[in-house]
């Protein structure tokens, strides 16, 4: 059963490209959203920088409904957005797609908890100082927030390599689809093993990066 | 000259209905310009909203402010951020940016002012100079010790060159050391650069070493208001009078009294000591006079807005009748509090200073110890019951 792994390898690689790349636009499109959501939850809430109890509401609502339903079947319900956006519900693209959407409702709920724990005061100080709210949001508000908001998005990284694992349901590559055709499907588990592998590699890298990039943010 | 702030039946209500919180009740004052106006109250009294109003982080629910001339009540979000910019603020807790350094903090609002980046680097030199923590400009906040935020803050507050700076319990967390330098600096920034600075404060050392004028809070109302000297030295309104006493505490408590008069059965009385009569002079010129014989049992002379202040307390013994002239005579030149005797005592107008929310220990005696060292913090140059035995009859000389 064993197959020849010189066979094998561009295959692997191939499919370490494409998770890396499925994530990154993903990470890139959904954890910019997310930031401009998660800000927006945070600023409109009552007694904040741009308290508006409408916009809250809608976000708010919006954040609990998605943020709960299981990647395998959001791809499927949000399939006819995702064909109107893109023109195609299957491969790579319409997967990402598909994250970006989520990766920016889990992000929100992740920046505006972060948030949350800034200090009020250094934001009633840059009032204070006559900056405008804008201003306060980009340059006091988040900066203030890097370090949680690093861990945060680390997190949502690995989240996101999760989800992009299935992207082999709906005709997407990735390690992934790698796993479930060349080691489930072919009960080859020495692939099963170094897709395992290769992916705790990753995660790992990601969080050690990750952990690094808070520390240097905390100035402590 | 127009007044640096004006307050006209300003008033702030938090909430609606039930909930209503009237934390600025039709507040009307006037602050000087170049004045160091201290504020001053308990927990909760308002003094916070008070001074928010003056640069707009709160507005007005009715009534008027007016910052340098400029009526604020009717201003836009960007007006009010231009009139903001010209007014410093310094905050308890310091309010610094964790994610900049010393020289970030400082040129934050020249970068908000939109200073070029030469100016900013020449301005924030300048004044961490001034502050005297030039060698922390690279430095994050994390690393500083309360002292040296507070003169980053500051440092921060004066980066715009502004006519006002707001002062919101700046010194409140740091130990007293620390306080009287943030203290010494804001004196050198009222006096070399003729900013109008209001603070406030819960404590009255701070009012005590600063402020030319002070007005007192309660409930959201300034119940007095006037040259930091006079309010304290006769306070007119009951929440003033608890404060002083509470603060001073110069006069004994109920608990003390209770202790006095076991100890001291005889009359005693409260002789306010003020620039007018002297360091108590007069007393004992009166005793002298009236040949009676007195015990000082409690007391603190120190110093408000540089001159003396205090007062004390003091058993008399002799001759019913000479004790009523003494006191009347002494009632020509001073305030006197009658406490009576142990068998008929009366109530002192500082009574209720048990009740009120005093923000410290109740429970601590006043005064100095036998060595002359005050156990409490306000640092009153003065005698107590706790030194009985070397305190008492030193000065029976009249008998
Ligand atoms: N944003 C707000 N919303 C509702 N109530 C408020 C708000 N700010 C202050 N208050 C209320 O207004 C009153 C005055 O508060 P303020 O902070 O001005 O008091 P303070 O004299 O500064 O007290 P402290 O010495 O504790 O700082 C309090 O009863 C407080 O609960
Ligand atoms: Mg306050």
């Amino acid at each position: 059963m064993n197959r020849d792994w010189s066979e094998l390898t561009p295959i692997l690689v191939e499919s370490i490209r494409e998770t890396l790349y499925m994530v990154s636009i993903t990470i890139g499109v959904g954890g910019f959203l997310g930031l401009v959501f998660g800000v927006l939850l945070y600023a409109t809430r009552k007694g904040n920088l741009l308290e508006n109890a409408f916009v809250f509401a809608i976000l708010n609502v919006a954040v609990n409904i998605v943020r709960p339903i299981p990647f395998i079947i959001f791809i499927t319900a949000v399939g006819p957005l995702t064909l109107a956006t893109i023109g195609t519900t299957i491969g790579n693209d319409a997967v990402i797609f598909a994250m970006s959407i989520m990766a920016a409702f889990v992000t929100a709920r992740i920046v505006e908890q972060n948030l949350v724990a800034t200090d009020p005061g250094v934001i009633e100080a840059a009032r204070a100082m006559g900056a405008s709210r804008l201003r306060i949001i980009v340059t006091v508000l988040i900066p203030e927030a890097l370090a949680p908001l690093i861990l945060g998005y680390t997190f949502l990284l690995i989240g996101i390599i999760d989800m992009s694992a299935l992207a082999g349901y709906v005709g997407g590559g990735g390690l992934g689809n790698f796993a479930i055709v060349y080691g489930y499907q072919r009960f080859n588990w020495e692939v099963t093993f170094v897709t395992v592998i290769v992916i705790i590699g990753i995660v790992q890298l990601a969080q050690v990066l990750g952990n690094w990039l808070a520390r240097k943010a905390l100035h402590r | 000259m127009t007044a640096a702030i004006s307050f006209r039946a300003a008033t702030k209500v938090f909430g609606t209905g039930r909930d209503a919180v009237r934390a600025v009740d039709s507040v009307t004052l006037d602050i000087a310009r170049g004045e160091i106006f201290g504020v001053i109250g308990y927990s909760g009294a308002g003094k916070s909203t008070l001074v928010r109003l003056v640069n707009a982080l709160e507005t007005v629910t009715s009534g008027e402010v007016i910052v340098g001339g400029q009526n604020i009540t009717e201003l836009r979000e960007p007006e009010l951020r231009k009139v903001r910019a010209g007014i410093g603020m310094i905050f308890q807790q310091f309010n610094l940016m964790s994610s900049r350094t010393v020289a970030g903090n400082v040129a934050y609002p020249l970068k908000v002012a939109g200073w070029s980046k030469q100016d900013r680097k020449r301005r924030v030199a300048e004044l961490l100079d001034f502050v005297g923590i030039a060698d922390k400009a690279r430095t994050y906040p994390g690393k500083l010790s309360g002292g040296q935020k507070q003169r980053v803050g500051i440092a921060r507050a004066l980066a715009t060159s502004p006519s006002i700076l707001l002062a919101d319990e700046a010194t409140s967390a740091l130990d007293p050391d620390t306080t009287q330098d943030v203290l010494t600096l804001l004196q050198r920034v009222n006096r070399e650069l003729g900013i109008t600075i209001v603070v406030i404060t819960h404590e009255m050392d701070v009012v005590r070493s600063i402020a030319h004028r002070v007005a007192v809070m309660e409930q959201g109302a300034v119940i007095e208001h006037g040259a930091a000297y006079d309010v304290f030295a006769s306070p007119r309104q009951r929440a003033t009078q608890r404060f002083v006493a509470t603060t001073l505490r110069d006069r004994p408590s109920p608990e003390v009294l209770e202790r006095l008069r076991h100890r001291h059965p005889g009359r005693m009385i409260t002789v306010s000591v003020r620039e007018d009569v002297g360091t108590g002079v007069d007393v004992f010129a009166g005793l002298r006079t009236h040949g009676v014989d007195g015990a000082i049992v409690f007391g603190g002379i120190t110093e408000i807005d540089e001159r003396p202040f205090g007062s004390l307390t003091v058993e008399l013994g002799g001759d019913d009748a000479a004790i009523e002239a003494l006191i009347a005579d002494l009632r020509q030149t001073t305030d006197v509090h009658d406490l009576g005797t142990a068998a008929d005592p009366r109530d002192v107008p500082w009574s209720a200073a048990a009740e009120a929310p005093a923000p410290e220990d109740e429970t601590t005696p006043a005064g100095v110890g036998p060595d002359g060292v005050r156990s409490g913090g306000v640092g009153l140059g003065g005698v107590s019951s706790g030194g009985d035995a070397g305190v008492t009859r030193p000065f029976g000389g009249a008998r």
